[in-house]
This record gives C-alpha cells, structure tokens and sequence, in this order.
C-alpha cells in the first residue's frame, strides 16, 4: 500500500488517488489548427519514465488534481503540489 | 550426445544417468556485427529469432536479454491462451497465435504443456450475457470456435463454482472457448530459445542494451553492457522497457506501465477443469499441472516499473476469487509475484515500424502478451526480414493513433482483456 | 516405530489426552502437542509420499520450514488440505490423513514410481510426453500431482478481520534478539509491536533454554512482556508477519483460538528484523528416509512436548550448537552417537559418544532408517538428526528492497546494513548464540545501558558444509518437490544455471516449505558445478509471503453483499412491499419488474400499461451534480457536446459528455435552474466519472474560483411519472405542477419540502421527474401510490423502462453505443459541423476515423421473419455474398406499443441502410430483418405532450 500526500488532506491511501497523465501536456487547440499527429501526440504519447517522474494525480475523495513527483522504479514519493495558481 | 527430445532418447539417457543432454541453447558471446538484433529475450523475442531463422532464412541474428531467457512477463503470467476475441483484427491475430500453438511441442520439439481444456468468461447479468452473445458470434463469425454456455452447464464444468443464493455474483453462463486453454509458460520461452539456437541463432543472456546507435535517421546497431554490436535491423520486444529503449531513438510511445500480479496457490489435487474469467470480479483463475491454482486479476492502480506487487490488488483479486469459489478458501497463498506490462490505449499490441528506419516494435501486450507469442515472433519476423508489414500485423502499427482507428476490445466488446 | 514420548519432559497436558486419528489407525496425544509433535510421540513414522517419486516421508522440522508433513486435518466433519504439522495445535477428535498418498502412506501405490527414477529426472516431462499429444497424459499427470483435496462443502466464512495499525516500533521475532530490543524500546518509553509465529515468546529460548541475567529465561520472557505492555505496546503471538509492502507497510496473519484469524496491515516507524535462521540439512545418500530430522527440530519436539525423535539416535554435524542437543536426547534416555566432521569440536558431553573427522554419507533403510553409513561403516540407527549449520531467515529484509552480502566466516547471506528501511539482529544478521542475539538486539532498539547477558553462552562454531556430487547415491536437495542433487547436476550441464532457471526447470524451491531447507543447498550445489562463487550464482527474488497464508485471511470480509457492495434505494423496503423483484444495474439495486410470474411478460405488461394510462418508476440513481457559479456555464460548453450556456432557466436540454478520444462517455440531460445553477443528470454509472471529468476541466482549464462542482445524487429521490395519464396522477396526488413545456424544469415547494419538478422523457410520453429530498420521499412515494390506483397506474420496473425507451430510440450508453461511438454516429452530428469553440473531444472527432465512411450508426432494426424477438448480441450480416459482421444488434424487446419485436443495432453505414433487408446471424442461424429508423414508436413525438 502506497500512500501519497495530498496537498489538501495529507498523507492517504493509494487507493484514494487517481492517475491523471504525465505533467507538463498541454492541450492543443484551436481543433482546426491540430494536426492529426499532435492531437494523437496529446492524446496517447507518454514518456513512461523508468525513476523520477513528474505527474498529475487526483484525490478522489476531495476531488482535487495536483502534481506529484515520484520514482517510479522505487516508489519513492519526493513531494506533491497543488496545480500552478491553486493554494493548497 | 543427445539432442532429439523424445521417450526413447529420455529412455536411453536414463540408461547412462543423463550425462549425455546437451545444453538446451548455446551460451552465446556477442559477435561485432549481425544481420538483425532483437532486444530482449522473452517469448516474443525469441519466437521473432526463431521464425527469421525458420521462415526467412536470416541466421545471422542475435537475441539480447539483459537478465535471463524468460525472466521477464513470458516467465510472469498465468499462462492463458485463447483467442475468444471481438474484432476481426485481433482474432487473426490470436489465433494465427493459437493454431502456432497447437503444432508447437511437436515443430519445436519440446513440450510446451499446451493444455486445451476450454475457458469459460462467466457473466453475471442479463447485460453481460448480451455482451457475452456479442462476443460469441464475433468468433463464429470470423471462424474461431466461440459458443454461449448456460448457467447449467457452467456449474456442470465447473462444480465448485458459488451456488450460494448470497453470492454476490451468480454464473449466468457466458462465453466458452474450448480451444482456449493454458501451457507451460517457461516452456515456450525455453522452446524457441533451443530452436532458435539450433538454427544458429545467438541467444546473449546478461546483455542490457543502454542505447540504440542511429545515423541518418536509421538504425544502425545497439549499445550493450558487452560492448558495441551492429546491425542494420533492430526489433524491439522488451515489454515493459521498451518505451525507456525507445525513447533513446527519440521514439515517443503510447504506453503506461503497470504492475500485474499474479498468484499461486499451494497444489491440491484436481479440482478445476477449465480457465475460468469472471466479468463480475475481474478475477480469472486455472489449476496447474501441478495442483496449484494459478490466479490473477486486474492491474495494480500506481503506474511503475518496479516487478513488485501491492496488497490492495492482492486484497481485491483474491477476494475476487473467493468469492467465486467459496470453497477454495481451504487453500492458502503460495506464491505472488508481479510483471510489468506495457499498456496502451486501446490494449491492443504495437507491432509495426517507428519513424527510424530499421528498428521495429512488437510491445503493447500489457496483460495479453503470453498467448500472442508465436504470432508476435512469427509477424516481427515477417517485418524485420521483409522490412513491411504481414497483412495481419498491418491494423497494429503505430499509425493507428493518429489516424483514430484503434482496435479496442474492450470498447467493442464490453469486456477488457 | 521409533519416536517415543518421554515420561516428564515437555510441557504438554499429561491431564488431558486428545484422541486422533491417522490415516484411519487411532493415535493419542496430549493437549499442548501440535500435530508433529504426537505423531513423533506415537512413533508414526511415515507421513506422506513425495511429490514425484512418491517416496515414504517423515517429519524434518519444527515450524514452517517443514517440508514432509502435511496433512489434511478432518474436524468435525469437515476437511482442511495442506496443513502443516508443526505448526497446527492437536485436538481432541481430529482425523489426519497423509497427502499424495493413495489409499495411504503407508501403502501408497504409486510407490514403484521409485523404481523408475532414472527414467524421471528433472523436466523429464518437457522432453517427452509430446505424441499423441500433452492433452493424452495430462489428466494421468494431473491426478498423480497436488497435495491434499479440497473439500467441495467445505467453504469457510468470510469472517476474517483486516485491521489496520500503526506502532513506534515494530519487532518482527520474538526470540532472545527481539525481546532484548523490545525491552531496550520499553524503557525508552516506545511503543513497541512484537510479533512472533509461535504460540509464546521466547524464539529458541524455548527449547535452549538458558539463564539471562542471573535469572531463568522465563523470567526475563515475562519481564520484557510486561515491560512493553506497560510503555503501550503489544505482544502478537501466533502471528506470522507474512509480506513486507511499499512505504512500509506490513501484512501479518494471527491465528485466534475460536476466533476468526485477523489479517493485520500494519504500519511502523522503525522496524527491527530479528526472525532468527533455519536449520540447514545435510546431504548425503537417502538423506530423505522417515527418521532423519533437523538436529534442532529434535531438541524443540523433546523440550516443548516431550516427544523423543528416536531411540538410536545418530546427529551428524559440523557445528557446536548440535552438542547441547545431543546431550538433551542422551539425557532423555536415547543412545546417542555424535559425528562431528571437524577433528575439534566441544567436549563430548554425558553419555553421548562422540566420533570426531567423521562424515555421515549415507542413511539406509526401506520405509525409515535403519542405519546410517559414517565413513564407510554402517551403524544401526533409528534416527539420523543432521545439522547443515544455519540460514539467516532474511526474507522480510529482502521483501522491503534489502539487499545480501555473503559472509565466509558465518558461511551465510547476510543483510547488507542500510539496504532496506529495517534493522536486523540476531540470528537473523548472522550473529549466532545467544548473547550475540541479545546484545544486537539490545543495540538496534538503542538501548541504554548494559544489554541483558546470558549465562555460560553456548560456543557457535560452525564449519561449512556443502551437497558433495562426488558422493554416490541419491541426495536430495528439496523433499517436496523431489530435487536431487543429480538434477541440480543435469540443470547446470543443460544450461539452467541462472538460479531462476535452476528453480524454474527443477521446480526447486518452488514446494509449500517456500524453500526454507533447500534453497541454499541448491544455489551452493550450482555455485559448485559451475566454478562460481555463491554471491555470483546469485539468489532468487524473495517476495510476499514468507510463509503460505490463507486466502480467506487476505480476502477479508469482502465477500457477498460486501464485494462491490451495491448502492441501495432510499426506497427499497416500499418497492419490496409492492412486490418488486431486484436486479443489479450499473452498481445500483434495482426493481427490475413487480409482481410474480414470468419476468418478460411482467416487462412488457408493465409497458403497455404505462403506454396507455401511467407508470411511476423509480429514477433517484440517476445522477444530479449541481454545477454552481458565473463560471457554470462555459464549464459546461466546454464539457458537453451540445452547448449549455444557450439554455435558459427553468429549460432542460439532452447533450453528451465526450471523451478526448471523442466518444461518447455519457449522456442525458442538463436542467438549467437559474443562471449560474444547472444540474447535470448523468447516468446512474457514470456518475462519478462524470464529475471527475467536470472537476478535471473546472480545475485545469477555468477558474477555479467562479464555478464548484456538487454531486448530490444521493441526496435526493427521484420518481418519474410517465404515460398519457402521467398529469392527472399528479393532479390526482394533489402534487402542484406548474405549468410547463416539454423540457421544462421548475422548483416548487409541497408541504413544506422543497421539489423539483422536471420534464423530462425518457419513455417518449409526457413524463414528469419529481424529485424530493431523500428523507422526505416516503410522503411523495405513498401520495403517487395512492393516487396511481384512481388512474388505473402501477408501479414498472426497469426491464419496462429498458422496453420504453427502446421503442423510442433512445440509447443506454455502453449498451446501444460501445467505445468506438461518437455523437454523430447517434444521429446527431449538427453539432460537430457548427461548433467553433472548443470542447471535449472535439478535435478526435475529425481524425480520419471520425471522419471514415462506413462507421457504425444506430438504427432500428425490424424483424421480418416472424415474431419472436431479436437476439441482443445478435450480429448483422449480408443476406448476399461472403458473411462478415456489418454491425450487432445492442437492444432488443417485444414492443407493446407496436405488437411486434424491435431492435436497435449499430451498424455500418447505418443510416444508408435504411429500408434495406439484412441478414440477423445468432449462434451459426441467421434471419432476416429490415433496417428502419431508432425510433420506432411515435416518431412525430405526439406523446411528449399527454
């Protein structure tokens, strides 16, 4: 059992939380100016990095979305925030 | 020295105290330069050196494991095979797998244990059984063997099946596949190993690859812990570490890693007949031959490449089988170990060219991968040697994301595999 | 016949005997005996059968390292498989009876297979076994394999409690190691978890023995318990701390006296390891006969229980430790010969003879031993207790991430320090005897002042010992899975020399006893063959569990109603009474139909009532998030398919929710309550990704600040009122409707409770949502009842909804569409053409799949080959040329409304189709049927308005 920080409600469960995607997308817009091959690029690419990774995750319980950074070979979680602008 | 596996030659060698058996593959030493590379030594790797070799000619090829033959999901799944499948695309796929399957032991010359003892996806409601019809005329309609099953004779095949008027998920039958079935997952991996190197094959265990050499947009070798080797074709079939090998090509995938568990129970003496999958739980289940059930169930939550498994997953899917089978609470945890597989949006496999010429995928199995091992090996094969793609391979490129067409099973069908 | 029970020693109940059986021949033993401990007592010698060879086996061990002796346990009727002797307490009445044995193990009939050992090495079965085929022999394979039987009536309860904890400090052990960091963490105050599989503390104490401190070490036991009970701690026994888990969690199992087992999940903030070693084996030929038993194990059954291994007793070792037990057995009263491999070892204690550079090489004998071979000399013997030195019991420390070194002077693996987040001690660590295990102890629970210290500590020499190939004759490596070393030999010459090819190919290490005994024999045999070191042959990975758990305690008590417990209706006792009949749908209880008798007569009777007069179900599942704010409504342009910001309050509006990847995730309607108000009713299921998807935008994409997101689905009740007559059983219930259009929704208040009044049709009649706060709805339920009489009304479930709305053409997400379904295959593409600004999915709605002739659409399907309905999952073929799925049949009724079956179908090209015959395949049949329209009932929409 993983227990992650919210930056809401603290340390809880893995069970709690919700992968989002990899941090750092952004959404490519207007529609009319994305090409297939960016909007497929946001839609499905990942890096899936093997170590320090830096990701959005979601506190189901409170609803919030946030960022984690963690390793994902050891499962070491080296910290969470909240969404850029979001005071937690 | 002996080679042929057979009754007699066991025979014979038992006579002389089996001091005769050769080793089952060679222990290959990187040579500087091959025709082809195929990184990573599982079944699929070792399939795609075997049908080069077999199908095409090509021997000059090396297979780089950076650990041992097998060691990786071919030596870490619950050794299902099937092709109970809804889209015309997967089931040629899956049974191009099956029928390779059938003739292997005997092509291969080693028994891969391939037990056809039937699989039955159990529903639960009136909507899953529709599904379930869904399901099963797909497979007659592309000519594979898929039938409905009633409640009657789900519990007929399987007895131990919860009868309870409190269960919380009662059989309402569902679909049956009796060519589907389980066999001896190192087996295959060790199989092709023999076969391959028999055919001349290099199988290089203890080789990580730390990078793929490129010049002018095409591959031109791999950057191993033994040092540098050339070739001009690269097939990438590392499951969980393709995308981080990948990425050293500057290509990006569509891939999350996971951890799958898989569970085993201590032997008991016969009692389940059939592979079974419960839609209700998630959670599906065989007897070995040894006695042991052989369990597993949905992918831990946390995406990760650590080979380790968590305790809620083992909470749930083993609740989930309880719950299935009352009566195999008498029985206790084994073993537990976990894989890590490469999931991509649609769960359907990539196998295709990347924007580098010359290297080539076959990743994307995420929990599905053991059963596609021939024809993973068989349709990589087909594209390193002639450089396009197989007819049954082509829906299963990279482009498929781009252009929308995905082929996702567990869209068209209702039920994730 | 040749363990005996002593006439004092142990601590068994002389006072209360407990009758047993085994297999079938009647056997007594005393209360306190565990079951290895009173068939040793009773001189039963062979146990069970071996797992391929099917060779007589007999007890080895004392704990969970006990390879041979396992049983099926009948109490009271019922049947246990697999249960470990030296684990399972006695008691009055049990019937044992030996595994992989038939009729028993005694008589066992697969005993020739012995005999045809050479022809059977290891994988023997991947080389042979291949014509005709696998399928041929597997069955006979099949029976000959597996332990015990399960008991098909045998289905234990889900009683087992999960019960999370937390503690300062958690000691895994409580052997002279953990009970002296126990104490040292006491006395600073700490709370301290000790843990420990036995039925008592103490670890080797138990039956060493030995003087702590100038007193007893039963005193010092009960100190250090009470110690730690009064710093706040607790002491565990019987529990067996089974897996180390990610960020330091740690699953225990506790076996309770006429309790159910507890599955602990516990949580610590320093963790010391102090589990102790194992007694290694020796290897020599036969060295698996009934009769040789672990050295140590002997002293354990003679200390705790009195029960005596042999009366010619031969210990062979290479270790100080075996003198002590030596002396014990030759005390109790057995003729005890030692041969010590070393030409130096301790002095020969009383009455045992002590043979000094002498190497035991072979047992003999048939079902047991009779003699043991020592240098070529054979002297008889009844008993052979073999001391292979000791493997540190690590697996925790490796489970956590721990990584090995290996120690030449401990001839052992030891935990590399700052490896794992645990501290180790003890025998654990390497450091054997006793005062070791106690000032290590001491140590790691940093303890102040002097560390408890023992009495005449006991010398530790130990002198390695490895599998010798050269020695002749049959050695074996792992008793229950029937590893030799001859079939170490045969992996390594075929190549299997990764230790987990070596595991894999032979199966060793692979049995119930996880290894415990054979593990290190087997990586020491390969390191041989093959001119390596042990550190570069290298170990297996050791994970979760440390020893075999029950499902049943892992699983816990989510079983039955608690396994994926169903979201139940406010008014589910009221439906009950009324005579519903309940089926799951989409997580959620629900009444599929009322009433007795044949459920789709019931449906479509249902139906045809609410056709013609009015029915009233019950809709509160589906889902209400409140979307509030200025920023409601661009949140929800951006979130729906159809834009929301143009719908004016007191109006209600269907739309879609999409997914990225442009299909359709959801759908249903939004009401539009006051500006910056709406509610979103998603589908019952949806429910939660449906807000997750709205707080996902709402978060990343607008201001936070301006819009908030409320579900409040089960705050409310909602009953539909459907039909012509739908207005006057309202009227009728005295219900004050507010004058209103098709899509209209209103606010009201009825007696004093707020109500919201929508309409809204899901059937195609004129239909009103009523929805009431939860605990007001029994008055809202009973006035609707009432009133439903005076209009000739009844209550329909949903099978008679599911009919409604089929006629009509309206989809239930994930049924009439799949994941491949974007909007405008449903027939609404305006939106797709019109929209300028963005939403979700937007843009995976132009991709060459989105924009593909040839998707699938939804349409109607009618049956033109009789009357009988269409099977649902029915697919769609050509009637002409080669049969291929042009698309499948998603819903399917008997229409009341029509008198005739319909369907709805996503099929290719659908809409094209239309009027066009088709063929319907369903299980190798096909029939056929016309395309029409989805709608097939009322298609003008007359009924919307009564």
């Amino acid at each position: 059992m993983q227990r992650f920080q919210c930056p809401f409600c603290g340390l809880r469960d893995e069970t709690e939380f919700h992968f989002a995607t990899e941090a750092g997308k952004s959404r490519p817009e207007p529609a009319e100016e994305v090409t297939d091959a960016e909007w497929a690029a946001y839609l499905h690419l990942n890096d899936a990095l093997k170590g320090q990774a830096r990701e959005v995750w979601v506190h189901l319980t409170c609803g919030e979305y946030f960022l984690m950074t963690r390793d994902t070979l050891t499962r070491e979680v080296s910290g969470s925030e909240a969404l850029p602008g979001r005071a937690s | 020295m002996t080679r042929r596996y057979s009754a007699l030659s066991l025979f014979r060698e038992g006579l002389g105290g089996h001091r005769g058996w050769q080793p089952a593959w060679r222990k290959a030493d990187p040579r500087p330069a091959y025709d082809a590379i195929i990184v990573g030594g599982g079944g699929h790797g070792l399939a795609t050196a075997y049908y080069l070799a077999k199908n095409h000619g090509i021997t000059r090829v090396a297979v780089l494991e950076r650990g041992w033959v097998g060691g990786g999901n071919t030596g870490r799944n619950t050794t299902v095979v099937r092709s109970n499948y809804f889209y015309p695309e997967s089931v040629a796929l899956y049974d191009l797998a099956l029928r390779l399957y059938e003739g292997l032991s005997r092509e291969l010359n080693y028994n891969i244990m391939l037990s056809q003892r039937g699989m039955l996806i159990a529903a639960h409601t009136p909507m899953q059984m529709e599904i379930c019809t869904r399901i099963a005329n797909a497979m007659q309609l592309n000519g594979v063997d898929g039938a409905l099953m009633s409640a009657e004779e789900a519990m007929r095949r399987v007895p131990l099946l919860n009868r309870s008027e409190d269960a919380r998920y009662r059989c309402m039958g569902g679909i049956w596949q009796g060519r589907a079935g389980v066999a001896r997952h190192d087996a295959v991996a060790w199989a092709y190993a023999r076969a391959a190197s028999g055919l001349g094959i290099d199988i290089i265990e203890n080789c990580a690859v730390t990078d793929l050499l490129i010049e002018g947009g095409r591959v031109t070798g791999v950057e191993t812990s033994r040092g540098t080797i050339r070739a001009e074709r690269v097939g990438l079939a590392a499951a969980g570490a393709t995308p981080g090998l990948a990425a050293r090509a500057g290509v990006t995938l569509p891939i999350h890693t996971y951890a799958l568990q898989a569970f085993v129970s201590e032997p008991v003496k016969p009692c389940l007949d059939t592979v079974l999958l419960y839609l209700g739980t998630g959670t599906y289940v065989s007897q070995s031959d040894k006695g042991e059930l052989v369990v597993g169930g949905g992918l831990d939550r946390v995406p990760t490449h650590g080979q380790r498994g968590n305790l809620p997953a083992q909470e749930t899917v083993l609740s989930g089988l309880l719950e299935m089978f009352p009566a195999f609470g008498q029985l206790k945890l084994l073993r537990q170990w976990a894989g890590v597989v490469d999931v991509v949006p649609d769960s359907s496999p990539v196998i295709g060219p990347t924007a580098v010429e010359g290297l080539y995928l076959n990743c994307g199995w995420g929990t599905g991968g053991f059963k596609a091992i021939p024809a993973g090996g068989w349709l990589l094969a087909h594209l390193l040697a002639r450089g396009e793609h197989h007819e049954i391979s082509r829906p299963f490129g990279l482009d498929r994301f781009v252009t929308g067409r995905l082929i996702d099973e567990a869209a068209g069908s209702g039920i994730a595999h | 016949m040749s363990g005996w029970r002593h006439p004092t020693a142990g601590r068994v109940n002389r006072e209360r005997p407990a009758g047993f059986h085994f297999d079938g021949i009647a056997l007594t033993g005393f209360e306190g005996d565990t079951l290895a401990s009173a068939l040793l007592a009773s001189g039963t010698r062979v146990l069970g059968r071996s797992f391929k060879y099917h060779r007589p086996r007999g007890l080895w061990g004392m704990g969970g390292e006990e390879p041979n002796a396992i049983l099926d346990v009948t109490r009271d009727g019922v049947t246990m498989p697999n249960v470990r002797a030296t684990t399972e307490l006695l008691e009055d009445g049990m019937a044992l009876s030996s595994v992989n044995a038939a009729p028993d193990a005694a008589h066992d009939r697969y005993r020739l297979l012995d005999r045809l050992q050479r022809f059977l090495p290891a994988g023997f079965y991947y080389k042979t076994f291949m014509r005709p085929g696998w399928m041929t022999w597997e069955p006979m394979i099949r029976r000959m394999a597996g332990l015990g039987r399960i008991d098909p009536a045998n289905c234990p309860p889900a009683d087992c409690p999960r019960i999370n904890a937390q503690c300062d400090l958690l000691i895994i052990g409580a052997g002279p190691a953990g009970l002296a960091a126990a104490r040292a963490a006491a006395r600073k105050g700490r709370a301290v978890w000790l843990v420990d599989e036995a039925p008592e503390p103490g670890g080797s104490l138990r039956w060493r023995g030995g003087f702590i401190d100038g007193a007893d070490w039963r005193e010092f036991v009960d100190a250090v318990q009470a110690e730690v009970l009064a710093a706040g701690g607790r002491v565990l026994a019987r529990t067996t701390l089974w897996g180390a888990f990610d960020h330091g969690l740690f699953a225990a199992w506790e076996r309770r006296t006429g309790l159910p087992d507890v599955h602990w999940r516990i949580r610590a903030g320093e963790v010391i390891l102090a589990a102790g070693a194992i007694e290694r084996p020796l290897w020599f030929a036969n060295n698996d006969l009934p009769g040789v038993m672990s050295a140590e194990a002997a002293l354990h059954h003679l200390v705790l229980y009195g029960a005596v291994a042999g009366r010619r007793i031969v210990l062979a070792t290479g270790g100080d430790a075996s003198y002590p037990v030596a002396a014990a057995l030759a005390e109790a009263g057995a003729e005890v010969t030692l041969t010590d491999i070393r030409p130096e070892g301790p002095d020969a204690p009383e009455g045992v003879r002590v043979v000094r550079a002498a190497r035991l090489t072979a047992a003999r004998g048939g079902r047991e031993v009779r003699c043991a071979v020592i240098d070529g000399e054979a002297w008889e013997a009844d008993t052979v207790l073999t001391s292979g030195g000791y493997t540190p019991s690590v697996h925790l420390y490796c489970q956590a991430g721990g990584k090995l070194d290996w120690d030449d002077v401990r001839d052992a693996l030891v935990p590399r320090r700052g490896t794992a987040p645990i501290m180790v001690a003890g025998a654990a660590s390497g450091s054997f005897g006793l005062s070791a295990a106690l000032a290590e102890g001491h140590a790691a629970a940093g303890g102040e002042g002097p560390a408890p210290r023992p009495e005449g500590d006991a010398p530790w020499g130990v002198t390695p010992m490895r599998p010798d190939p050269a020695l002749p004759g049959r050695q074996w490596i792992d008793l229950q899975n029937d590893v030799t070393l001859k079939d170490v030999g045969l992996a390594a010459r075929e190549g299997f020399t990764s230790v987990e090819h070596l595991k894999r190919y032979t199966t060793l290490g692979m049995a119930t006893d996880q290894g415990r005994t054979s593990n290190f024999a087997g990586l020491a045999a390969m390191a041989a063959l093959t001119a390596r070191s042990i550190p570069e042959t290298g170990t297996t990975t050791y994970r979760p569990p440390f020893t075999p758990v029950p499902l049943a305690v892992i699983a816990g008590r989510r079983r039955g109603a608690l396994f994926n417990p169903l979201k139940r209706l406010p008014l589910e006792p009221e439906h009950r009474a009324a005579g519903a009949r309940f089926r799951e749908y989409g997580g959620w209880l629900r009444p599929a139909v009322y009433g007795t008798g044949d459920e789709s007569t019931l449906a479509v009777d249902e139906a045809r009532t609410a056709r013609q007069s009015v029915g009233i179900f019950d809709a509160s599942p589906l889902g209400k998030i409140e979307v509030i704010g200025p920023g409601a409504p661009e949140l929800l342009d951006f979130a729906n398919y159809v834009r929301m910001s143009t719908l004016r309050p007191g109006r209600a509006r269907y739309g879609f929710m999409l997914a990225e990847s442009g299909v359709v995730y959801d759908d249903g309607v939004v009401l539009r309550l006051a500006e910056d108000r709406f509610i979103v009713s998603a589908s019952s299921s949806h429910v939660a990704g449906v807000l997750l998807r709205l707080e996902d935008a709402r978060q990343d994409r607008f201001d936070p600040s301006r819009v908030v997101l409320h579900d409040v689905t089960a705050h409310w009740v909602t009953l539909t009122v459907t039909g012509p007559r739908a207005r006057d059983l309202l009227d009728e219930a005295e219900i004050a409707v507010p004058e209103m259009p098709h899509m209209g929704v209103a606010e009201t208040t009825e007696a004093g409770h707020p109500m919201r009044i929508a309409r809204v049709s899901f059937t195609g009649d004129l239909s009103y949502e009523v929805s009431v706060p939860a605990r007001h709805s029994d008055d809202l339920r009973n006035r609707l009842d009432r009133a439903r009489g005076a209009v000739g009304g009844r209550w329909i479930g949903l099978e008679a909804v599911m009919i409604l709305r089929a006629e009509k053409g309206y989809i239930l997400v994930g049924k009439d569409t799949d994941g491949l379904t974007m909007p405008h295959d449903l027939g609404w593409g305006a939106q797709r053409e019109r929209r300028r600004d963005e939403y979700l999915g937007k843009r995976s709605l132009f991709t060459p799949e989105g924009c593909r002739e040839g998707r699938r659409q939804l349409v109607g399907i009618a049956v033109s080959d009789g009357d009988a309905p269409l099977a649902a999952g029915a697919h769609l073929v050509p009637l002409d040329g080669p049969r291929r799925s042009l698309g499948f049949v998603t819903s399917s009724y008997r229409s009341p409304g029509l008198d005739r079956p319909i369907a709805l179908a996503l099929l290719e090209d659908g809409r094209a189709r239309i009027g066009d015959r088709i063929g319907c395949f369903h299980m190798g049949e096909v029939r056929a049927a016309v395309v029409a329209p989805a709608c097939a009932f009322d298609p003008e929409g007359h009924r919307l308005d009564g």
